[in-house]
């Protein structure tokens, strides 16, 4: 069939069609072009173009003091803001050799594997209304309701949170955050297993996801595949535990994988996840509810230089006014270094490659997306399978236009 | 014997001598500078050498430093070894009035975008790669965008008539 693809475009002989997958179609979940070469129903090849919200990041956060980059992170991979956020604070405090306080950690783990969830949430519920099954998608969205109630009790906003400050929180964990908190431990299982015995085991789902996009742990690796899509095709590769950051070392938690890199490892791969996430957010709270007298209350790491200052401190004392002044007209002058420093985000190997020359902005600031990475896979995963296939597999991918354009 | 960043840097000495420049461990991470003619072999021995192993592409990127008159543009390579876990960092300078870099998209599938990317942004010219061309922006542009010539607009022009965006 492939021979009939490269003849010229209003060739009589042309047995293939070729559709417009996007940029704005339903089916693709965010502004994605995709040019599918068609034989009847089968796809010969499709090509992707990105960059439909290229927003220059990269060389925005050239002219921008640290604290004015975290908002820029909210909005690569929207789905779980906080994690970019985080990630962006620990390149900092690693490029200043700030070591934050374990209530801090632990306080961001809570908050990190809440977003992973709603994150995975997202993806596979997205999955399921490719397949056809739409009421898991509206039965889970009422529990990201409830995570995004946790991100408002914590720093006023629901999805592009811009939350945290470089050294730790903006504020202390309310008591409602800790009850909402509580309240998702408690039922989050439940919801959770009600969803999987939705899927797991639906013959329709199965038909429709088994071996369909799959990819061999080679080619994974060899295309940069990180984060659940690498762990469904076999390979136990994860940052919270190869490169532990935020004190991730202090937790038990197992590595869930595939083996065959199809649409329903994934699936699987990701429902793992989200139990393993409920598990350290479980290990996280209760190390946090440990902490006796003054521990109890740090929510911050003692770096006045970096770290905005409470409010009531700017009027009542000088140098917190200072500090204050300093922070927020971006005076503050980094030290120079070049770091790379990373994190799991939801969807892989989130880095962010900071070169600093001692200014008050990064020299230079790369993002390491994960999905920008893998999707060029998408024409060797989709080849020879059915369009309604190529759907499932681009939703099964995790994509986020956010994040793949920057 | 696990490997660490003192056997790397033996093993990258014992094949290719004084060629590989301006070691440092910044933060840990083991960095270098090799000459660009030998980007290529550089990175596939660190891809085959059985002791090595760099199988994996982390991250491509560009980073224009005008100042460094005739090596103004840098291509800077992140690589992991995932079996026994150890990243390095390994750049290579080229004049960004010739820009040619020898493009590592045969040996990792994972750099043809980072490549393509590096292009759109910094104009290095990949040789080999399957389709060079631009993928963030537009293909009419011009100019490549995260060089330092070119700032971001100034905030107080008044030239622009943008009272509908706040700035009137």
């Amino acid at each position: 069939m492939s021979e009939h693809v490269n003849l010229p475009e209003e060739s009589l002989e042309k047995l293939t069609t070729t559709i417009n997958l996007g940029p704005t179609h339903p089916a693709t979940h965010g502004v994605f072009q995709n040019i599918v070469e068609l034989d009847g129903e089968t796809v010969v090849s499709a090509e992707q173009t990105v960059g439909y919200i290229h927003r220059a990041f990269e060389k925005i956060a050239e002219h921008r003091p640290m604290y004015q980059i975290t908002p820029l992170t909210d909005r690569l991979n929207y789905c779980s803001s906080p994690i970019n956020n985080m990630g962006w604070h620990i390149t900092c405090e690693k490029l200043l050799g700030v070591k934050t306080p374990k209530r801090v950690d632990y306080l961001r783990i809570i908050i990190m594997e809440l977003a992973r969830i709603s994150d995975h949430l997202i993806c596979n519920s997205i999955v399921g209304v490719d397949s056809g099954a739409f009421s898991g998608f509206l039965y889970v969205m009422q529990y990201r309701e409830l995570i995004y109630e946790i991100y408002e009790e914590i720093c006023g906003s629901r999805l592009t949170t811009n939350m945290g400050r470089i050294g730790g929180f903006e504020r202390n964990f309310t008591n409602q955050a800790f009850e909402k908190l509580e309240k998702f431990i408690k039922e989050w299982p439940g919801v959770l297993k009600e969803f999987e015995n939705l899927f797991v085991r639906n013959r329709i789902f199965m038909d429709r996801t088994i071996g369909v996009g799959p990819i061999s742990a080679e080619r994974a690796l060899n295309y940069g595949f990180t984060g659940p899509n690498l762990r469904a095709a076999g390979v136990d590769y994860d940052v919270r535990y190869h490169t532990p950051y935020s004190s991730y070392q202090d937790f038990n938690f197992t590595i869930p994988v595939g083996s065959t890199g199809d649409c329903y490892d994934r699936f699987l791969v990701r429902e793992g996840e989200m139990w393993q996430s409920l598990e350290l957010i479980k290990q996280a709270y209760q190390k946090v509810q440990e902490f006796k007298g003054a521990e109890a209350e740090v929510f911050h790491a003692d770096i006045p230089e970096y770290y905005l200052p409470d409010k009531k401190d700017v009027y009542t004392s000088m140098e917190a006014l200072i500090y204050h002044f300093k922070i927020i007209m971006g005076e503050t002058k980094m030290p120079s270094g070049e770091v790379y420093s990373s994190v799991e985000g939801a969807n892989g190997e989130l880095g962010f490659y900071l070169i600093s020359d001692g200014s008050r902005a990064p020299y230079r600031l790369h993002f390491r997306r994960p999905c920008f990475i893998y999707y060029q896979a998408y024409s060797e995963l989709t080849k020879g399978g059915l369009l309604s296939d190529a759907i499932i597999t681009m939703s099964s991918l995790n994509l986020i236009a956010g994040e793949l354009d920057a | 014997m696990a490997l660490d960043n003192k056997r790397i840097r033996e093993r990258l000495v014992e094949k290719f001598g004084a060629e590989i420049t301006e070691w440092s461990e910044p933060y840990g991470l083991l960095t270098f500078v090799c000459p660009k003619d030998i980007n290529l072999k550089v990175l596939q021995f660190l891809y085959d050498d059985q002791e090595l192993g760099f199988t994996f592409l982390t991250d491509l990127c560009g980073v224009h430093y005008p100042d460094r008159t005739g090596s103004e543009i840098s291509v800077v390579y992140h690589l992991h070894n995932l079996k026994d876990n150890i990243r390095i960092r390994f750049k290579i300078y080229t004049p960004s009035a010739k820009p040619d870099v020898f493009s590592a998209s045969a040996l990792y599938e994972a750099a043809n975008w980072m490549e393509r990317e590096t292009y759109d942004f910094f104009g290095v010219n990949f040789i080999g790669h399957p389709n060079l061309k631009r993928i963030l922006n537009i293909e009419e542009m011009e100019f490549f965008p995260l060089r330092k010539e070119f700032p971001l607009e100034d905030q107080k022009r008044t030239d622009k008539d943008d009272e509908m965006f706040g700035r009137g």
